[in-house]
């Protein structure tokens, strides 16, 4: 999967199908990110599918049917729950994905302690237990992890869902900043177009299950120009699209 | 609050409810020594003094490590060997299927049965650890086998996403998750342990508190009798607060002061 993609894109997705049983989950996906496009937005509803693709984006799993390629070489992930280890502290959890490499520990204690630094946390938070720890935080700490690695691929499934809105904005604009700033090449499953127009280079509707591709949908203005008026305007412009309002079953 | 009313309310608090609930017993066991005289039911006093002479004469302390060394050296079995079984019947279905009845058979085997085929099988040097170790290792299975099934998938999922090797995926998630489900489960064997190898040494006459009580019995001298009891209570309480408590805070720092629901002394 990390042959040398077709023209100047760097993610390719080539008619992905993939069921589980006998129900199709993904019913021919093609879409690509070029690589100037540094966030993809892959939009759907609840239950079509987009967390399966997610999960063969990142080498999770095989799918059924046609090719993924890009050049990435380490996928980090962040789910929509933060999937934190209880028994180990903040830090800790910050430094498990570089057990995966050939990491020291000192390197590891290291790495951690520059990471809290970078998602907003202090080196108290550091020595807690995720118990001991709120929503937003524990949701930091899983980002923490994920880029602890050095990813060169980011893949976010649904990271802000459980959040409230403060803390959600809060996280979408870290995420954001930490990708202009040489981050990875980031995908983003999310089932709100609103955090899509918000945060993507490049929105992917899904249709219903089985998925296909219903819209892609550029966005060229910087984050720090997308506000709260644009976002509402853009939203409501993609919606005025029969076949993305159909997609995400809402009243045009 | 006022003065009474806390005062009352403080009586419900853990500390006081301890020293209330021993005043209670110690109050009731005078009443009981008060009616039936004696050679039923000695006092409390005469009770400490039979252990104060058990102590002095040299009886006890013999009698105590040796019931301490056969319980717990059947318990240090169980838990490796359920422990290891456990585990891996938790991780493997098809093993599971095999194990699981048969451990279920072995609780089903009353402990005293196991301590006549012990001392007809080992005779009386193994028959404590072999009795402690086959009525033990069933409790420390199932909990290890259990506490292996339910990791949260969640947490699979995400190691896997990070490619963690087999023996990180083993001490980070498999072990501490484990442990939580084991140690209720080892306060329970380990009360377990030293009450099946008191009754193996009632049965075989070899040594230690079982063997005391014993001759207690056969002298009917009841105060001797009680003695040997209390030291056994305070054995258990012993192991209980000295060694599985400072264990547990030091293998789970993160559960805080908040304990998982434990069956401790009260056990089998």
């Amino acid at each position: 999967m990390t042959t040398t993609p077709p023209e100047a894109d760097a993610l390719h997705v080539e008619n992905v199908t993939h069921a589980f049983g006998r129900e199709s989950v993904l019913g021919g996906v093609s879409f690509a990110l070029p690589a100037e496009q540094k966030v993809g937005c892959i939009v759907g509803q609840s239950g079509c599918g987009k967390s399966t693709l997610l999960a063969i984006l990142g080498g999770l799993l095989r799918p059924d049917g046609g090719r993924v390629t890009h050049p990435f070489v380490r996928p980090a992930f962040v789910f929509q729950d933060p999937c934190l280890l209880p028994w180990r502290t903040a830090r800790d959890n910050i430094a498990f994905g570089l057990k995966a490499l050939s990491t020291t520990r000192p390197d590891r204690r290291n790495r951690a302690e520059e990471l809290l630094g970078v998602v907003g946390l202090t080196a108290a938070d550091g020595d807690k237990y995720p118990e001991a720890l709120s929503g937003g935080m524990r949701q930091r700490v899983a980002l923490a992890r994920a880029l602890a690695i050095r990813p060169d691929f980011l893949l976010l499934d649904e990271p802000f869902g459980s959040l409230d809105v403060g803390l959600r904005r809060a996280m979408q604009a870290l995420v954001r900043r930490l990708i202009d700033d040489g981050g990875p090449a980031t995908v983003l499953v999310t089932h709100d177009l609103a955090e899509a127009v918000k945060l993507a280079d490049r929105i992917v509707v899904l249709t219903q299950k089985p998925a296909r591709l219903a819209a892609i949908h550029d966005l060229d203005r910087p984050f720090a120009a997308r506000d709260d008026g644009f976002v509402q305007a853009e939203v409501g412009r993609l919606l005025g699209r029969p076949e993305i309002s159909g997609a995400l079953a809402i009243e045009a | 609050m006022s003065g009474p009313r806390r005062d009352f309310f403080g009586l419900l608090k853990p500390r006081w409810g301890v020293a209330t609930g021993l005043v209670l017993v110690v109050a009731l066991w005078e009443a009981g020594h008060a009616a039936y005289g004696p050679v039923v039911l000695p006092s409390p006093g005469e009770t400490l003094l039979a252990l104060w002479q058990m102590v002095r004469g040299g009886d006890a302390l013999p009698a105590v490590l040796q019931t301490l060394r056969g319980a717990l050296a059947g318990f240090l079995a169980a838990v490796v060997i359920g422990g290891a079984l456990g585990l891996l019947a938790g991780l493997l279905e098809p093993l599971r299927a095999v194990l699981r009845p048969i451990a279920t058979l072995m609780l089903g085997i009353p402990a005293v049965a196991w301590v006549v085929l012990a001392l007809l099988w080992f005779g009386a040097d193994l028959a404590v650890p072999f009795t402690v170790w086959v009525t033990c290792a069933p409790i420390v299975f199932a909990a290890a086998a259990e506490g292996a099934r339910s990791l949260d998938p969640g947490l699979l999922r995400m190691a896997t996403a990070f490619r963690v090797p087999r023996t990180v995926l083993l001490a980070d998630l498999y072990l501490p998750h484990m442990l939580s489900h084991l140690f209720p489960a080892l306060a329970t064997a380990l009360a377990l342990a030293l009450k099946v190898a008191v009754m193996t040494e009632l049965f075989s006459g070899a040594g230690g508190i079982g063997d005391g009580l014993a001759t207690a019995r056969a002298q009917v001298d009841t105060a001797r009798a009680m003695a040997w009891i209390l030291l056994l209570v305070g054995l258990l309480l012993a192991l209980e607060f000295l060694l599985l408590e400072p264990l547990r805070r030091h293998l789970e720092p993160w559960r805080g002061d908040k304990s998982p629901p434990r069956s401790g002394v009260s056990g089998s």
